[in-house]
């Protein structure tokens, strides 16, 4: 009879998890499991309310990426208006959009991966942390600061809160932009391209030192979902479904976005509260695909801007011919993206008619059903919607950004644990390993991110009468 | 929004009383609730069912003050003044009563101010913060209300409601309609319109939206209206209730 080793909480993640690695009777990796033991029940608790509550009151999933669910909530309530909103209200919300992917993304990266990066797998965790950071590159560790910041400046003054903002609405945004406003966030982009390059620049530099990690941190064939421009460029707020497979292959293409039920389908497991959504035509679990920056960035054939797609070839060069299968490189994908959406951001606030002030489209419900699709940090987020005739929500499906990755993420940390962890003799650096395969992932599993530093860990192995045999205790 | 200057109505001769609120000395008609007093005099006695314009309904209890020489504290906006009085309007003992009101008026519906389409613009939300209401220490009851979206430009939430009863007296005194009223008792009471039918199927209502105006929460709104977006402006009703009296 086996045994299993029980990290839990993994830490350093947004929300609340814990991993199950399950051992043969020769101290072997025989199965890894990724629980999600939170549960919320937004989708039960929307249904009776009004639709145009639904941005705000979904946003409140999360305190880390509510903007993202403030688009795609937005978005399914413009499906249910049936409105086009005027051009400009589209364009500040991919400004917000794009503000809060770069935030969540330092957050991601300097925050809660960095220490890994640079101090290693391996070091004390009494040190492995922002504080640690701060003594080994203070400068790194100012920049993320910084870096995040800048998203959450912008989204303030765009939104009048950092978190939470309440300013984006069914049919577009609620007020319009001001010249001061515009003035002190493109004031801000040109720090935040040097922060970005810079750090860019040193992770290069980094990736050279953790080739095993790179081989086994999620490293295997799956397909990717994200979306795209019309024209197949990089895409945040609207465009497309595309999927290719890990040959590079498009799978589906131009998909619109409101017939995301046709190529996606959702299962459960009885030991998580995540779902498990995959590829509906190949079934359950073979329709394994992952989202996020590392499918974007496969997905895409280019990101749009100078800076990132001089990237973007970079990252091609990681593994040529075919699709980056290493979940290792979501961190460098993610780094891509900033650059990306600072250019991107500054494109759209230099844009003639960014200041105009029709920026909502008025109507009643009109649709019974609305769908609304964005790319969160973490991948594509999707929200459905139907409402009775007086526009009370009867029905609601989040289809949660993390939640495309879970049979990755499951996968992942198996593939890591089988590489890394020894049952019979444990070490806490190789336990990180396996919560680090979690972090490239960024998973966002709750509205609260965790205090770096405060999540204690217990890791106990069991014998297969269920006598604590070794265990390693990390104190919050 | 102002409004031009109405010539009042002289009625019949009224006293002149002095008192003192809260050490200021006042002079008053007798006929003056000390709520009236108190704001004529700029001096501030949080309130909630009473508007200037509707009849006074003395419900919320949020505007207690203390008499020199009764043993009880009396609602301001249904005690009229009396030569001598000493009124007390912000003791401590008030404000531990006024937090203990709000208290349970947040504990019995689901006021969740966050995704309201009243927050920043709650009256409910304001007092709470005025009265130093930052936490509820007895249990909410999570009890299910009634949303009522049948009206083509409103829209009522139960959950939001206080039973402050202005809807149905700006709808009975001034709009003529007597479209809302109150059914119940305890915390099953609420505001009905018409013989608790749908409020799109009144035959009553006439789609004024003064009630909409003057619900101090986000309890009657504007369909279409996002969290944050309900903002309302109840400072016509004094007149209109003046131009009523004159006719």
């Amino acid at each position: 009879m086996g045994r299993t080793i029980k990290i839990d909480p993994v830490s350093r993640i947004e929300g609340h998890a814990h991993i199950t690695l399950h051992l043969d009777d020769a101290g072997n990796i025989d199965d890894a499991k990724f629980h999600l033991t939170q549960f919320r029940g937004f989708e039960k608790f929307c249904e009776g309310r009004p639709f145009p509550e639904m941005p705000a009151l979904t946003a409140r999933t999360c305190g880390i990426c509510p903007v993202s669910h403030l688009v795609a909530s937005s978005k399914a309530c413009d499906h249910l208006l049936s409105v086009t909103i005027p051009p400009t209200a589209a364009n500040l919300r991919r400004v917000m959009n794009l503000a809060q992917l770069i935030q969540s993304h330092a957050l991601s990266y300097f925050h809660l991966s960095s220490a890994d990066l640079l101090l290693g797998m391996d070091a004390d965790p009494k040190s492995r942390n922002l504080f640690g950071l701060l003594k080994v590159d203070p400068q790194l560790a100012k920049d993320g600061i910084r870096l995040r910041q800048i998203g959450q400046t912008i989204i303030e003054m765009l939104g009048g809160k950092k978190i939470h903002p309440g300013w984006m609405v069914p049919g577009g945004v609620s007020g319009p932009l001001s010249e001061e406003s515009r003035t002190t966030m493109l004031a801000m982009i040109p720090e935040g391209l040097d922060i970005a390059g810079r750090t860019f620049e040193s992770f290069k530099d980094l990736i050279g030192k953790f080739p095993e990690e790179i081989d086994h941190f999620g490293n295997f064939p799956t397909m990717f979902l994200s979306l795209i421009t019309p024209t197949g460029g990089l895409e945040h707020y609207d465009g497309f479904f595309r999927i290719k497979d890990a040959e590079g292959k498009i799978v589906q293409d131009r998909v619109p976005l409101e017939e995301c039920q046709r190529i996606i389908g959702e299962a459960v497991e009885p030991y998580s509260y995540m779902k498990f959504p995959y590829y509906l035509p190949m079934g359950y679990p073979d329709g394994i695909y992952r989202v996020g920056p590392l499918a974007r960035l496969n997905n895409c054939d280019f990101c749009g801007t100078k800076q990132a797609d001089q990237a973007l070839d970079e990252f091609r060069a990681l593994q040529h011919d075919r699709p980056v299968s290493s979940s290792f490189h979501f961190h460098f994908a993610r780094l891509v993206e900033i650059i990306f959406g600072l250019e991107r951001m500054k494109e759209l606030l230099e844009s003639p008619h960014i200041l105009d002030t029709r920026v909502r489209a008025r109507a009643r419900g009109n649709n019974d059903e609305g769908i609304g699709v964005a790319e969160a940090p973490r991948g594509t987020l999707i929200h459905h919607y139907k409402t009775d005739d007086e526009g009370l929500i009867t029905w609601a499906n989040l289809i949660i950004a993390t939640g495309h990755n879970n049979l990755a993420m499951n996968r992942g940390i198996k593939q890591a644990a089988e590489y890394f962890v020894d049952g019979n003799d444990l070490q806490e650096g190789m336990l990180n390993r396996v919560e680090a395969v979690i972090r490239c992932y960024d998973p966002c599993l709750s509205c609260a991110s965790h205090a770096f530093g405060q999540m204690p860990l217990r890791i106990e192995l069991h014998d297969c009468q269920g006598n604590v045999v070794d265990q390693i205790v990390r104190e919050g | 929004m102002t409004h031009p200057p109405v010539a009042s109505n002289p009625g019949p001769k009224v006293r002149v009383v002095t008192l003192k609120i809260d050490d200021h000395d006042v002079g008053a008609r007798e006929t003056d609730s000390i709520l009236e007093i108190a704001h004529a005099n700029g001096i501030r006695i949080p309130a909630l069912c009473y508007l200037d314009g509707l009849s006074t309904w003395g419900a919320c209890r949020l505007c207690m003050v203390e008499i020199e020489g009764v043993s009880k504290p009396v609602s301001a906006c249904s005690t009229t003044a009396s030569e001598g009085m000493k009124i007390t309007t912000n003791s401590e003992r008030l404000k531990r009563y006024r937090r203990m009101i709000l208290e349970l008026l947040f504990a019995e519906r689901n006021h969740v101010c966050s995704v309201c389409v009243s927050n920043g613009h709650c009256e409910l939300q304001d007092l709470a913060a005025e009265c130093g209401m930052d936490h509820v220490r007895v249990p909410y009851r999570n009890a299910t209300y009634n949303i009522d979206s049948s009206h083509d430009l409103f829209r009522v939430d139960h959950n939001r409601c206080v039973v402050c009863t202005r809807c149905v007296r700006v709808c009975d005194e001034i709009e003529g309609a007597h479209t809302w009223d109150v059914m119940g008792r305890g915390v099953n009471c609420q505001v009905i319109t018409d013989l608790n039918q749908p409020w799109g199927d009144s035959q009553s209502c006439t789609s004024c939206g003064k009630c909409v105006q003057v619900c101090p929460t986000g309890a009657l709104v504007k369909k279409g209206t996002a969290a944050g977006e309900m903002e309302k402006h109840d400072d016509f009703v004094p007149y209109l209730a003046q131009m009523r009296k004159r006719q």
